[in-house]
C-alpha cells in the first residue's frame, strides 16, 4: 500500500478537485440522468406531452431485430478496431525502437494522425477509397477486387475499421513507445545472455512487461471504438449500406435526432452506458489481475 | 569451464577510442577482477566479452573459440548485472529456469538444477516469490543462481555488489568467492571497489582510461605497483607520492616538498633523475627525531579504532610541503599541530619515473 498523503488544509483539497467535479457533474451525470429519465417516458409525435411508460421503451428496443443487428455490428467493429489499432501500434513502436538515425523524426510523424479530427479522418479515407474517384480504389480493382464500399456491406465495414484503427494507432503508439522505454535494457540483455532470440525476448519479456500499458489501452480503445468513432461512421458510411455499419452509438443518434423517437433513443443510450460500465468493470476485475505493475 | 583470451581488444564509439588494446589470458577456473575508477572502460570490456557491445578491433576467445561475431547466447556465458536484471513478472524459480527452458532441458532436469542452486544459495523458501518480494541480498542471490544453473563456460559479474549495504556486501563477497571455488568456473568480475578486488581476485586487472595498467596477483599489485596510477588506486588510504630528485653525493632523494630522504634498502637511479617517491601510509612508523627519514606536521587526526590516520604536510616544506598521510596504531596519542618524526620501513619505498609514471626497478 502506498502511504496516504495528508493535507494540512481542510478545504483546499476540495476546492482543487471542484473544477473537475463540476465538469463531470455538468457533462456526465446531468445528461446521463436526463437520459435515464427520458428512457422511462414516451413523447407524443409533436413533442408536446410525455407519458410515463415504465420499461416499455426498453422492451420495445430489445425486441427490434435492428437493435440486435446493431449490437452484432458494434461487437465486430469494436473488437476489430481495438485489436488492429493496438497490434499495429505495438508493431510500429517496436520497430521505431530499432531505428537509430532519426528516431525522433519517425516518432513525430507517427503521432500526427492523432491530430486529425474523426470526421476529417473519415472523409480522407472515403476520398482515398471512393469507388468512382478514390486514388486507392483503382489499384484495388486492378488487383481483381470488386471494390465498392458504398454498396458492399463487408467492404464498408473493412473501410470503417481501417479508418477508425488508423486514427487510433498514433495514440496507442505513443503509449507503447513510452512503455517500451520503461523496460530496463538490462532485462533484455540478461535474456539474450540466457539464450533467448529476438522473438522469444519479445514474447517472454517485453510483452508481459508491457501489460500495464496494454491493459490501459484496451480500456481506452474499447471506449474509443464504442463512442468516439461516431464522426468517422457518420462521414464514411452514415451507418449504411442498409444498416451494415450502424453501431450502437450511431443508432442512438439516428433514432433520437433523425427518426425523433426520443424514448427509444434514450433507452438505447442507457443500455450502451450499462454495457460500457459492465465491460470496464470486467476488464478491471479479470484482466487487471494478470497485469504485472513494475 | 574454459579459458578466455583477449588479444589487443579495442573499442571505439565513432572516432573516440575508449579501450586502447587490452591483452589478457585467463586460465581455466581463474577468478579475474577488473578494477578501476568510473569511466575507465572496465564495464565496456566485460560487455564486449559478453557480446553486448561490438568489438572494434582485436579478438576475444572463449574456450579456444573466437567469439567476436557470435551472439551473446552463442558464447556459453552467464552474467550477473549490477541491478540484478531479474525478470519482475516471473517467480524466483522461473527466473532461474528461464535459460534452461530455452536450452531445451527436460522439466525434471530443470527442477533438479534449480533446486540444487537454490539449496546452495539458501533460496529454497523463496522459489515461489516474485523478485519484488525479496530483499536486496536475496535478489542478488537469485541473480547468481540464474547464472549458476546454466553451468556456463564463464561467469561475468558487472559490479554485482554495489547496490548492497556494507554488511551484506562483505557477506556476499565471501559467498561469491566460495561459490566460485566450488564450481571452479572461470570468472571475470568488474568492480570499482578495491577491497572486493583484493579479496576476490586470483589476478587483478587494474584499468585506467582504457588501458590495463597492471595485470598481476593482488599481493604483487600491492607490493610492486607498476605505475603511479596503480600505486594511488590500490591501497587505502592511498600511497603517498612525493615528487623528488635523485641528489648527488649519495645523499639520497631531494624532495621537492622540502628536505632530503634516503630510504633504506632501496636502489636509487642516476643523479639528477626526477622521480616520485611512493610510501604507503602503513609503511611509516614514528621514531625518535634522530632516526627520522621524514617529519610530518600533523594537521588532522582520524581515529578509526584499530588505526589512527594522521594527515598533514612535510614539516621541512612549510606550508607548501607535500601532503602526506600516515597510518598509526589505534593506541597512538598523536594530536594536530604536532610534528611527527617518521621512518620509512626498509625496502618499502617505491620509485616511479616522473616522466611516464612507470615503476623504476633497480
Amino acid at each position: 500500500m502506498t502511504p496516504r498523503a495528508t493535507f494540512p488544509h481542510k478545504f483546499l483539497p476540495y476546492l482543487l478537485v471542484a473544477p473537475q467535479l463540476a465538469i463531470t457533474l455538468v457533462f456526465f451525470y446531468w445528461p446521463a440522468s436526463q437520459a435515464v429519465r427520458q428512457s422511462l417516458f414516451r413523447e407524443d409525435p409533436f413533442g408536446l406531452r410525455s407519458t410515463f411508460v415504465g420499461l416499455a421503451n426498453f422492451k420495445h428496443v430489445l425486441s427490434q431485430p435492428n437493435y440486435i443487428n446493431s449490437l452484432e455490428v458494434t461487437v465486430i467493429f469494436s473488437v476489430s478496431t481495438a485489436l488492429i489499432s493496438m497490434a499495429a501500434a505495438l508493431l510500429l513502436a517496436v520497430m521505431a525502437e530499432k531505428v537509430i538515425i532519426g528516431r525522433g523524426f519517425y516518432r513525430t510523424l507517427m503521432i500526427w494522425p492523432y491530430a486529425v479530427a474523426p470526421a476529417i479522418a473519415g472523409m480522407l479515407w472515403l476520398f482515398m477509397f471512393n469507388p468512382s474517384f478514390g486514388s486507392l480504389a483503382y489499384p484495388l480493382r486492378w488487383l481483381g477486387i470488386d471494390w465498392d464500399p458504398l454498396l458492399d456491406s463487408k467492404q464498408a465495414m473493412v473501410l470503417l475499421i481501417a479508418a477508425a484503427s488508423w486514427k487510433q494507432v498514433s495514440y496507442n503508439f505513443l503509449f507503447f513507445v513510452a512503455g517500451l522505454q520503461s523496460i530496463p535494457k538490462s532485462l533484455l540483455e540478461a535474456a539474450s545472455i540466457d539464450g533467448a532470440g529476438e522473438t522469444r525476448r519479445f514474447w517472454t519479456i517485453t510483452f508481459p512487461l508491457l501489460a500495464p500499458t496494454s491493459f490501459f489501452l484496451l480500456v481506452v480503445n474499447t471506449v474509443y471504438a464504442l463512442f468516439d468513432t461516431f464522426g468517422i461512421i457518420d462521414a464514411v458510411t452514415g451507418g449504411g449500406p442498409g444498416r451494415a455499419t450502424e453501431t450502437l452509438v450511431y443508432k442512438v443518434y439516428k433514432d433520437g435526432f433523425v427518426n425523433l423517437i426520443l424514448g427509444d433513443s434514450a433507452a438505447e443510450s442507457v443500455i450502451l452506458m450499462a454495457i460500457v460500465i459492465g465491460l470496464t468493470a470486467i476488464q478491471f476485475r479479470y484482466i487487471e489481475r494478470k497485469v504485472h505493475y513494475g | 569451464m574454459a579459458t578466455i583470451s583477449l588479444h589487443d581488444v579495442k573499442k571505439s564509439y565513432g572516432r573516440t577510442e575508449v579501450i586502447h588494446g587490452i591483452d589478457l589470458d585467463v586460465t581455466d577456473g581463474e577468478f579475474i577482477v577488473i578494477v578501476g575508477p568510473s569511466g575507465c572502460g572496465k564495464s565496456t570490456l566485460l560487455r564486449m566479452v559478453a557480446g553486448l557491445e561490438a568489438i572494434s578491433a582485436g579478438t576475444i576467445e572463449i574456450g579456444g573459440r573466437v567469439v567476436n561475431d557470435l551472439e551473446p547466447r552463442e558464447r556459453d556465458i552467464a552474467m550477473v548485472f549490477q541491478n540484478y536484471a531479474l525478470y519482475p513478472h516471473m517467480s524466483v524459480y522461473d527466473n532461474m529456469a528461464y535459460g534452461l527452458k530455452i536450452a531445451g532441458l527436460s522439466k525434471p532436469a530443470i527442477r533438479e538444477r534449480v533446486d540444487a542452486a537454490a539449496r546452495m544459495l539458501e533460496l529454497e523458501p523463496y522459489l515461489g516469490r516474485k523478485p519484488k518480494a525479496l530483499s536486496g541480498g536475496q535478489r542478488q542471490r537469485v541473480a547468481m543462481g540464474r547464472a549458476l544453473v546454466r553451468q556456463p563456460a564463464a561467469f561475468l559479474f558487472d559490479e554485482p555488489l554495489s547496490n548492497l549495504d556494507a554488511k551484506l556486501r562483505v557477506q556476499m563477497r565471501l559467498e561469491i568467492k566460495s561459490m566460485q571455488r566450488n564450481v571452479e568456473t572461470t570468472s571475470l568480475y568488474v568492480t570499482h571497489d578495491q577491497v572486493e578486488a583484493m579479496t576476490l581476485a586470483d589476478r587483478l586487472v587494474v584499468m585506467n582510461a582504457g588501458h590495463a595498467e597492471q595485470i598481476d596477483t593482488p599481493l604483487n599489485v600491492y607490493r610492486t605497483p607498476a605505475t603511479t596510477f596503480v600505486a594511488g588506486f590500490i591501497g587505502s588510504p592511498a600511497m603517498n607520492l612525493m615528487p623528488a630528485t635523485v641528489a648527488a653525493n649519495g645523499k639520497g632523494l631531494e624532495l621537492d616538498g622540502g628536505g632530503t630522504v634516503k630510504p633504506r634498502d632501496t636502489v636509487l637511479p642516476e643523479n639528477g633523475r626526477k622521480v616520485f617517491l611512493g610510501v604507503r601510509p602503513e609503511h611509516l612508523s614514528p621514531v625518535d627525531e634522530f632516526n627520522a627519514d621524514l617529519k610530518l606536521a600533523v594537521r588532522a587526526v582520524e581515529t578509526l579504532g584499530a588505526d589512527t590516520l594522521a594527515h598533514g604536510r612535510l614539516a621541512d616544506g612549510g606550508a607548501t610541503g607535500s601532503e602526506m598521510v600516515v597510518r598509526l596504531p589505534g593506541t597512538s596519542a598523536v594530536k594536530p599541530d604536532e610534528v611527527l618524526p617518521l621512518a620509512i620501513e626498509p625496502g618499502t619505498a617505491h620509485l616511479f619515473d616522473r616522466e611516464n609514471g612507470k615503476r623504476m626497478e633497480a
